[in-house]
């Protein structure tokens, strides 16, 4: 018999990502460029997260019509960005057959209190999270894949450090602890405790970890790797650069070989200039994406 | 699950998993359950020494791609000339003839449609592992099929009458996840193959 879209065959999907590099694309030649360089999936949006942010107003689900060009243009995975909590957008994206949602801070949020509820859809989800809780309770929702939020559209990696850090050491932390004190950690985290004691006896998320916001160049992408990423999602930084096929060929070889520096060497020569940048931490609050969702 | 006492070799065979992008690691955590060393393979320097190799699931434009930059095609041929190979999902897309050409198949990309098409159902196949344990959990992902395959190719499963499992020498070719289900008993047979090949 046969069972379409389990909890098995969403996570799946990301398990065969893993490795690579997931790049922001707004047309289909775009999209073209990103697969011959490697991508291992692309997202498609309206708008890279760096011009959201220029461009200010409601930033929202792209036109399908554009995601559709997308999908004509690559055999790689695509996937497409929802707004938090609307779960319309989501239902449309699933009625288009994108390969995988994100359900996304960079979008301007639909709901404030609530998350979509992602286990009834066919499509999976990735989502956001800047700690251990916030990832817990979106796999809890449903999601079968998370990225660390970092700070998207900025060029800068240290709130990408910051949250992958912050998980990974609470993934650590709480493999110490016994049964009594997981039941603790639970309410502290706001995460349901069968997923804590799974992370904790797992000593990893149950599901893949990619990073996310404010990777700009391959020693970032090696970087992150080094500090528990699984793949990475690379948004304004190939497309906002100088030469977008060299720098995303680049990202992709430092993700595959980032425990091999003269590779990680090779791959960072002669790339012309990144993105324009902007300190993370000098953001007005209300600019400051990750803080989105809860 | 009971696997390790049965699978344990005197000797551990030392097998690789090309380890360009993809679900390598959940092949890794298979293999090392079932007592192999496992090698990852990024470079064709890797392939020395090592007595299997798995070609896993991923993205094969990504992995083709990566085969292209490190100049591994010619030394994949060479040694599945020489050592078994299994390749799985993507992997049965890198190992057909229009490929690296290690098999003489070739496969249909993505032939079941996007994701929200991808499943998992009951497989019958002989794997010939000595225990027959009831058929084979598939997990299908965005999953290839054969759809042509010279006279020296075994079809061992077929899903809606394409070939979802191959094996072609001691080259063994499936289009879904093994090692995503706990599914230990087609690694089982590719070390027993590494085994009988003399490879550790």
């Amino acid at each position: 018999m046969r069972d379409e879209a389990t909890f098995r065959v969403k996570a799946g999907l990301a398990e065969m990502l893993k490795g690579g590099v997931i790049m922001d694309v707004v047309d289909a030649e775009q999209a073209k460029v990103a697969e011959d360089a490697g991508a291992c999936a692309v997202m498609a949006l309206e708008r890279v997260p760096a011009d959201i942010r220029r461009d200010g107003g409601v930033a929202r689900m792209s036109d399908p019509a554009m995601i559709r060009k997308i999908q004509q243009a690559v055999t790689i995975p695509v996937m497409a960005k929802a707004r938090i909590g609307h779960f319309a957008e989501a239902r449309v994206l699933e009625a288009l057959e994108v390969d995988y949602i994100d359900e996304s801070e960079v979008l301007t949020p639909a709901d404030e209190a609530n998350h979509i509820d992602k286990a009834p859809f066919k499509v999976p989800f990735v989502c956001g999270a800047t700690n251990l809780g916030e990832a817990l309770r979106r796999i809890g929702e449903g999601a079968a894949m998370i990225r660390s939020k970092g700070e998207a559209g900025t060029g800068d990696i240290v709130e990408a450090v910051r949250h992958l850090r912050t998980i990974t050491a609470e993934v650590r932390r709480i493999g110490t602890l016994d049964e009594a004190a997981l039941a603790t950690a639970a309410k502290e985290l706001g995460a349901p405790l069968d997923l804590v004691r799974e992370t904790a006896g797992a000593g990893r998320l149950p599901v893949v970890m990619f990073c996310a916001g404010g990777i700009a160049t391959p020693a970032d992408a090696a970087l992150v790797m080094h500090l528990g990423a699984e793949g990475v999602f690379v948004g304004s930084g190939i497309f906002k650069s100088e030469d977008p096929a060299q720098r995303a060929a680049a990202v992709v070889e430092a993700t595959t070989h980032y425990q091999d520096w003269d590779r990680v060497l090779k791959a960072s020569e002669g790339l012309g200039a990144a993105m324009r940048s902007l300190e993370a931490r000098k953001l007005d609050e209300s600019q400051v994406l990750s803080s989105r969702g809860w | 699950m009971s696997v390790a006492g049965e699978a344990t070799p005197e000797r551990a065979p030392r097998v690789g998993v090309l380890a360009l992008q993809g679900g390598f690691e959940a092949h890794r955590r298979m293999l090392e359950r079932l007592g192999a060393d496992v090698r990852d393979v990024r470079v064709p320097e890797h392939l020395a020494g090592l007595g299997g190799l798995v070609v896993p699931g991923g993205e094969s434009t990504t992995m083709m791609l990566g085969i292209e930059r490190e100049g591994l095609a010619g030394p994949l041929r060479a040694f599945a000339a020489e050592r078994p190979v299994f390749g799985t999902c993507a992997g049965l897309i890198v190992l057909d003839r229009e490929h690296v050409g290690i098999m003489d198949v070739r496969a249909e990309r993505n032939a079941f449609g996007r994701q929200t098409h991808s499943f998992e159902e009951d497989l019958d196949l002989d794997l010939g592992v000595g225990r027959d344990g009831g058929p084979v959990r598939a997990v299908f992902i965005r999953a290839p099929w054969i759809a042509e395959h010279g006279p020296g190719v075994e079809i061992l499963a077929s899903v809606a009458g394409h070939g979802v499992a191959a094996r072609e020498g001691h080259a063994l070719v499936v289009s879904f996840h093994p090692e995503l289900s706990g599914e230990t008993r087609l690694h089982e047979r590719f070390l027993r193959d590494v085994r009988a090949a003399g490879g550790d």
